[in-house]
């Protein structure tokens, strides 16, 4: 079994379902960090079977994750400081997505005007449907 | 300073101040002739909507103000490319206030946070306009006397039809409303609204044919049944007579009861009924100006 060492400062997202990993570095914007991320694929797990994970070693207050909850919100994140777990993290649905998600409706105004940014807004929490801000077409795309 | 973009974004509260205006409006119009002297109107329309255009000319016209504007994108710089944001930011600076319809979605919204004067939303795609809906609301407590306590009937193209969709959201704020929806299989109201009705308790009922439910109704609200929406020619031969208003259905009705239209009409209310004291769809059309003037006001904060 591959080892990876542990971190010092940063996060470890754990139970990533198989082979979303990469997708959810895209969306943490990981790749525009100067930091170490590992990426760990198709890892044994008792609970999945196999999963992700994800640790990248980072000051704890310089990455958001709010955009985590919408993608999967059965992520574990686990705080690390020190290289010790000091907090696992509750996802919580964000209020507003901006950037990661882009509108399909042909009709909506971003689809005419690029330099908008496609933003979407909790429009019910416990059904977790997001609307687009300007034209309220639901969000269809999960990850 | 505030814009309109749905006509939920005024509480209960403030359409009743809107609607007390634009009633006063109705009875005094010598008083708000000169209202906004001085003060312009932008009508940008980036498609043609001849009916919504000249209710808002006509408004800022009633109220002593001017009108300047374009009435299709191929006549404004969006022809050459400008975006809505950079648009609403130069008409900002020949206009006190602008009425915008375009047919992207969300288009007036993006106007209205670049704008410096107030937008109203005079239609944006198949998503929402807040001016025909303020009309209805105003239609129905001025020929009724209140928002409540009655049971409507909604007729037609109940899937796609956005006037319709509006107009629920807009009267589920209301005591006592009741729905009925008259629509073929095909073109019934979206499940999203139903549930929406389940969720808050408001009654409605679902059926195919207008006759049956004719004497229950205070208020009966047409749409029209466009042909191309039905899967075969078969079921809308079928099924188009039930969909139209003529004088034999009109005997079921209360003698009370008043029909309303968001125009334009075209087969589905029998011309034979435009004399019937009932049919209240062309007063709604005057509404629409009364309401166009007292947002107007309402929006620039002049008070008579």
């Amino acid at each position: 079994m591959l080892n990876v060492g542990k971190i010092e400062e940063g996060f470890v997202l754990d139970h990533i379902a198989a082979g979303k990993s990469l997708s959810i570095y895209h969306h943490l914007k990981l790749d525009k960090l100067d930091c170490t991320v590992a990426i760990i694929k198709n890892a044994r797990s008792n609970k999945m079977g196999k999963k992700d994970i994800l640790k990248v070693e980072c000051d704890i207050n310089t990455l958001s994750l709010d955009v985590l909850a919408f993608i999967d919100h059965n992520i574990t994140v686990n705080v690390i400081k020190d290289g010790k777990i000091v907090d696992k993290k509750e996802l919580t649905l964000p209020k507003e997505i901006r950037g990661v998600i882009k509108c399909r409706n042909p009709r909506c105004i971003t689809s005419i005007e690029q330099e908008l940014p496609h933003i979407f807004v909790l429009a019910d929490e416990k059904k977790e449907i997001y609307r687009c801000k300007y034209c309220e077409e639901k969000c269809r795309e999960r990850f | 300073m505030r814009h309109l973009m749905s006509p939920l974004d005024f509480t209960v509260e403030e359409l009743e101040q809107l609607f007390d205006l634009a009633n006063d409006i109705e009875n005094n119009m010598d008083k708000y002739a000169h209202a906004c002297s001085g003060k312009k109107l932008a009508t940008c329309f980036y498609e043609p909507s001849t009916r919504t255009r000249l209710s808002f000319e006509s408004a800022m016209l009633n109220l002593g103000g001017s009108v300047i504007g374009f009435s299709d994108a191929g006549s404004s710089s969006a022809s050459k490319g400008e975006s809505v944001s950079d648009t609403i930011r130069v008409i900002s600076c020949f206009a006190d206030i602008c009425a915008m319809r375009h047919p992207k979605e969300g288009a007036p919204m993006v106007a209205a946070s670049r704008s410096a004067i107030p937008v109203i939303n005079a239609g944006d795609g198949g998503h929402q306009h807040p001016t025909q809906t303020l009309t209805d609301l105003l239609t129905i407590r001025s020929l009724k006397g209140s928002l409540g306590n009655f049971t409507i009937g909604l007729c037609g193209d109940l899937k796609f039809g956005r006037t319709v969709h509006s107009l629920i959201n807009a009267l589920v704020r209301y005591e006592g409303i009741r729905f009925i929806f008259i629509s073929p299989e095909e073109l019934k109201v979206p499940d999203y609204i139903t549930d929406m009705l389940k969720e808050k308790h408001i009654p409605y009922e679902e059926v195919i044919r207008l006759e049956e439910i004719m004497p229950r109704l205070d208020f009966l609200y047409m749409t029209r049944v466009q042909k191309e929406r039905f899967f075969n020619e078969e079921d809308y031969v079928r099924l188009k007579d039930f969909y139209i208003l003529n004088k034999e259905k009109m005997k079921l009705a209360k003698n009370d009861m008043l029909i309303l239209h968001p125009l334009p009409r075209v087969n589905e209310i029998s011309v034979e009924v435009d004399d019937d004291p009932r049919a209240a769809y062309f007063r709604q059309v005057q509404y629409g100006v009364y309401v166009r003037m007292a947002l107007i006001l309402s929006l620039l904060e002049i008070s008579v």
